[in-house]
């Protein structure tokens, strides 16, 4: 059995790691509140952009935007969202995971695409697989604003206009609930099934003219999809974070408890030899 | 007296919803002013100012892109981004136009150019917004 003050440190250390796991679960708990705001706001954008899109485009059939049609693929892109710091359960794995498996399982060669990877964690892990990295951001703020992320959206949709890549991916975290993340991958470009559910959209007047308009709105719908999963992949983010620590919360509560009780147990037991000792050496001198 | 409900919507969040009487505002191919009952319209807008105008007072908005959407009780502008005059920091707006001209200045290559330009739009915009309150 380990000496009394072998475990006495052991659990000093063991509360002060459970102090830090427990301050970090209630930081990830305020940022991940935080974070759903923004995706509450960011919501009316969503739809209202969404509305407009799918207007027009079941309006008309003879809608010929490069945005919407499929080409042949030479080359794809994927928009891989992850953290920058670990510590934050599955959340990095699953997604690195889901994306590797794909690109494995779709391509041969890595001229046939390219990796625009969001966190740190993530350019790492394609950076050390030699994979094709296009651009990369790191050290995203935690409540990304729309500026922020400007830049690699309109990037992203250039390089779709540009034909440099003929589909673009994106992988992230959605944001199912505190204890639940579910890894997603969807076909960002071409923009697919515009068509909203259900009611008739009013008929619009086009000033100037559908194609100009789709020439704006369509970016900038490809863009705020790139927004929209971005803040939920910071949401499923702080939300994996809070878990992660949660447990290691609970853990640390479990071990400090077992060894609290083999430290009790090993100073019974030598409080017993110390009276088994005295007494000993009592009947010895009679 | 008929009216119409605006909002102004951007990623981050709605800006504004109200009513008002009249919209103007500046489309890519021109100026346009909105009374209520207009007909469905979507136009793109530019960078520039969106004048609100209500019973009692006026309300200008700084728009940064985007496009407008009308129908007949209701105005939706959904822009990258949108400052009432309140939240323009003209200290801010004035070095970023500084910085702006100093960039177009030394004209380096085009998307530089191109993005300097842009930046100094919206900041003449935004200085404009503020001025006029």
């Amino acid at each position: 059995m380990a000496s009394l003050r072998e475990i006495k440190s052991r659990i000093t250390s063991t509360k002060k790691t459970k102090q830090i796991t427990k301050a970090m679960e209630m930081v990830s708990a305020s940022k991940l509140n935080r974070a759903e705001q923004n995706t509450k706001a960011f919501y009316p954008y969503m739809e209202k952009i969404q509305e407009v899109v799918a207007s027009i485009a079941s309006g008309n059939v003879q809608v010929d935007d490069p945005m919407l049609k499929s080409r042949p693929i030479k080359k794809t892109g994927y928009i891989v969202i992850t953290s920058d710091r670990g510590l934050a359960g599955a959340y990095n794995s699953n997604v690195l995971r889901m994306v590797y498996r794909h690109i494995q399982e779709r391509h041969t060669s890595q001229d046939e695409y390219t990796v625009i990877p969001v966190g740190r964690v993530g350019r790492d892990f394609f950076a050390k697989r030699n994979m094709p990295i296009e651009s990369e951001i790191i050290g995203l703020a935690d409540q990304p604003e729309f500026a922020d992320i400007k830049d690699i959206a309109s990037e992203a949709v250039q390089l779709y206009a540009d034909e440099t890549i003929d589909e673009l991916y994106i992988y992230y975290n959605h944001y199912v609930s505190a204890i639940t993340q579910e890894v997603q991958g969807t076909k960002l470009l071409p923009l697919s099934n515009l068509q909203s559910s259900g009611k008739q959209m009013s008929a619009y007047e086009y000033e100037p003219d559908q194609e100009s308009i789709l020439k704006t709105l369509l970016p900038q719908y490809a863009e705020s999809l790139i927004y929209g999963a971005l803040i939920d992949g910071k949401a499923s983010e702080h939300a994996a974070r809070m878990t992660a620590m949660k447990s290691a919360t609970d853990n640390a509560d479990e071990l400090i408890g077992d060894l609290t009780l083999s430290y009790n147990r090993a100073r019974q037991a030598a409080i017993t030899q110390e009276i088994t000792e005295i007494v000993g050496g009592a009947a010895a001198l009679e | 007296m008929k009216s119409l409900t605006v909002s102004v919507v951007t990623p981050d969040g709605p800006v504004l919803e109200d009513s008002f009487q009249m919209v103007s505002c500046k489309a890519e191919s021109g100026e346009l002013g909105i009374l209520p009952g207009h007909i469905p319209l979507v136009a793109p807008l530019t960078i520039s100012v969106v004048r609100l105008k209500g019973e009692t007072s006026n309300q200008l908005v700084a728009v940064n892109g985007g496009f407008v959407e009308v129908r007949p009780d209701k105005v939706t502008i959904l822009a990258e981004s949108a400052e009432l005059p309140s939240e323009i920091d003209t200290e801010r707006a004035r070095r970023a136009k500084e910085r702006a001209e100093r960039r177009i200045q030394s004209q380096q290559d085009d998307i530089d150019f191109k993005r300097a330009e842009l930046s100094l739009k919206r900041a003449i915009n935004r200085l404009d917004v503020k001025k006029g309150q």
